[in-house]
């Protein structure tokens, strides 16, 4: 019965991607391990859950159905999969590593005894689960001690979907045991803060400005460049914390995601989650004055020195080019 | 309210990360040390909490005899007292074997909330308060921007992906993650450090704990980052490479 068990997640506007790319982690462990993929999910009744899979179709699907699982609660999605887990006994879970996952599988492991590997960006023989540390400034591989199942969670766009064309699989009816005064917590219904008024997702030219800046009263600096270069003005998330950009022009996993045709990174480390709101971009310039920072594994171009000298010296070239 | 703030000391910022021979450890010889940024968050959130409620602040800290600075800036900050779990193995545990340090620390205590960063700036597992919750069995709720309290329990802001947000209502006691940004970071005053002396710092091993520290998860290596892309790095003084950009992304890129 052992087999590798994973489980679908659909983004606010019904994209299931990150679920595709966790189910091809799923199908390259299953190559490692010579194990079956199964699929389970949570979903309202009669929503076929596995129907967007593309690709080699997983062995079987288990759809958990409960009114109390309408909407999210840590406390219910850790009941309702504790007990699949138990009555599966899969070898290895695997998750999105998404908002949601964070919010409730460590959790969910430790019920089996079990810490999760988290944030998992590629499987190897063994197997071996490879993730960043250090704000990806180092990476680590880790092995399952073995003993009980095995939880991961992928990180979004380490594996590649599969995009044969789909198909069918069995999907079994799963339907928790959950009482109401288990569910401790009340969830409201989600929102957006603020109509955004600057669009990033559209311009063409970004400078994106990280801590590196260190103040403030610095940021003239970059507002010229990007001025120069006809550019929009994004940042870094502590930029905006500190509330010295707004925080519409934060770009990154909890702020917009962009693609322009220019995304030139100042003073910003690289950190995953700014990474995934910028990597799709056409051409990634970085200016940093750590030769090892992250960000320079995605960028095109790159100028190791002193932004405060970089900077206007590049405002300069620009202007004279133009 | 009884808040305990669980706090981690990591690497500072802008100190160089080199692996120890092994590669299993980063090098610590020459390394210097912060207070995790989003545990700073969630010790501000403590500090305010008790400024507006009433009530006591406490800090844990799970890690060797250097991450006292660290105890103490908090309590310079406000926190009243502390509990210092003294472990030299941490980066032998996992995030299941460390919470379990931290939940037979704190539940003698019973605190209405226990506050701690969404995750930390050096492993980022992000798993230590949501197992806590579970050690503790207490609700929870992760990625949290902002507390109120209410009649009943509390009202807080939860993060989600892409902007936006959501409410969430529980009861207390409870354990909530902390994400950066909620609050502005006070920073210790020289009344603060000096009122820090006299505070009460509570030091505890590991082994008094009784915890069992055998990973289910275990690191086989460490590597440096490998490259997606080819990087072009241009040398030269600003100027040079300054041009030199210029140069190639109108003629090479073609985005200008
Ligand atoms: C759930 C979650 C969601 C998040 N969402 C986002 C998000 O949407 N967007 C986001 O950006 N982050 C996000 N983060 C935060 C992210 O993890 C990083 O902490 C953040 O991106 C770091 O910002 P930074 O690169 O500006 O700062 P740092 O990591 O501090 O990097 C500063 C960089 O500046 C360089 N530097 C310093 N001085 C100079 C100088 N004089 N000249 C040149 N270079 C210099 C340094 O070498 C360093 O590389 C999120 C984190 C979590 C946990």
């Amino acid at each position: 019965m052992s087999c590798i068990l994973v489980v679908e997640e659909a983004r606010r506007d019904g994209s299931t991607r990150v679920f595709q790319e966790t189910l091809a982690a799923g199908r390259r462990l299953a190559e490692l391990t010579g194990l079956a993929v199964e699929a389970a999910g949570v979903g309202e009744p009669g929503r076929n859950i596995f129907a967007q899979i593309t690709g080699a179709q997983p062995a079987a699907g288990h759809a958990i159905r409960h009114e109390l699982l309408a909407a999210y609660t840590a406390d219910g999605y850790t009941l309702a999969f504790e007990q699949l887990i138990r009555r599966l006994e899969p070898r290895y879970v695997l998750f999105p590593h998404s908002y949601q996952a964070r919010d409730f599988v460590p959790g969910l492991a430790a019920r089996f005894g079990q810490a999760l590997i988290g944030d998992v960006t590629a499987i190897g023989e063994g197997p071996t689960f490879a993730r960043q540390l250090y704000q990806g400034r180092m990476h680590a591989t880790y092995r399952h001690a073995g003993g009980g199942p095995c939880f991961l969670s992928i990180q979004n766009g380490a594996f590649r979907a599969d995009e044969g064309a789909g198909g069918t699989m069995p999907v079994s009816e799963f339907t928790p045991a959950l009482e109401p005064a288990q569910i401790r917590t009340r969830p409201g219904t989600p929102f957006r803060e603020t109509a955004q008024t600057v669009d990033l997702s559209s311009a063409q030219r970004i400078v994106g400005v990280g801590r590196g800046i260190k103040d403030a009263e610095k940021l003239p600096l970059v507002e010229d460049l990007a001025g120069a270069l006809g550019a929009e003005l994004g940042a870094s998330r502590p930029i905006c914390d500190n509330g010295w950009l707004p925080m519409e022009r934060q770009v990154g996993s909890s702020g917009q995601t962009v693609a322009p045709k220019l995304y030139l990174a100042v003073g910003i480390s690289g950190a995953i989650q700014h990474l995934v709101g910028m990597k799709g971009s056409q051409c990634i310039v970085a200016i940093n004055k750590d030769p090892d920072a992250p960000i320079f594994e995605v960028a095109d171009y790159g100028i190791v020195g002193d932004l405060f000298e970089v900077v206007p010296a590049l405002t300069e070239a620009v202007k004279a080019a133009r | 309210m009884k808040i305990v703030v669980a706090i981690k000391q990591v690497p500072d910022r802008d100190a160089a990360i080199r692996m120890a021979p092994g590669a299993k450890e980063i090098d610590e010889r020459e390394l210097q040390w912060a207070m995790n940024e989003p545990d700073a968050y969630a010790l501000e959130e403590a500090l305010q909490l008790k400024e507006k409620h009433g009530g006591e602040v406490i800090v844990a800290s799970a890690g060797p005899e250097r991450v006292g600075t660290t105890i103490r800036e908090a309590l310079a900050k406000g926190a009243d007292r502390a509990i210092h779990i003294v472990a030299d193995d941490l980066g032998a545990r996992d995030a299941l074997g460390v919470a379990r340090l931290l939940a037979r620390a704190v539940a003698p205590e019973s605190p209405d909330l226990v506050l701690t960063g969404l995750q930390s700036e050096d492993r980022g597992e992000g798993q230590t308060g949501v197992i806590l919750a579970e050690l503790l069995g207490l609700p929870h709720a992760t990625l949290i921007l902002h507390v109120d309290r209410t009649e009943t329990g509390l009202r807080v802001k939860r993060e989600l992906e892409e902007g936006w947000h959501q409410w969430i209502e529980m009861p207390i006691p409870a354990v909530l993650t902390m994400q950066s940004g909620g609050n502005k970071l006070r920073y210790a005053t020289l009344m603060g450090i000096k009122r820090a002396k006299a505070k009460e710092l509570r030091a505890v091993s590991a082994a008094e704990l009784g915890v069992d520290a055998t990973p289910a998860i275990v690191l086989e290596g460490m590597a440096a980052p490998q490259k997606q892309k080819s990087t072009q790095i241009l040398r030269g003084s600003p100027r040079e490479a300054a041009a030199e950009l210029v140069e190639k992304l109108k003629t090479e890129a073609r985005v200008l």
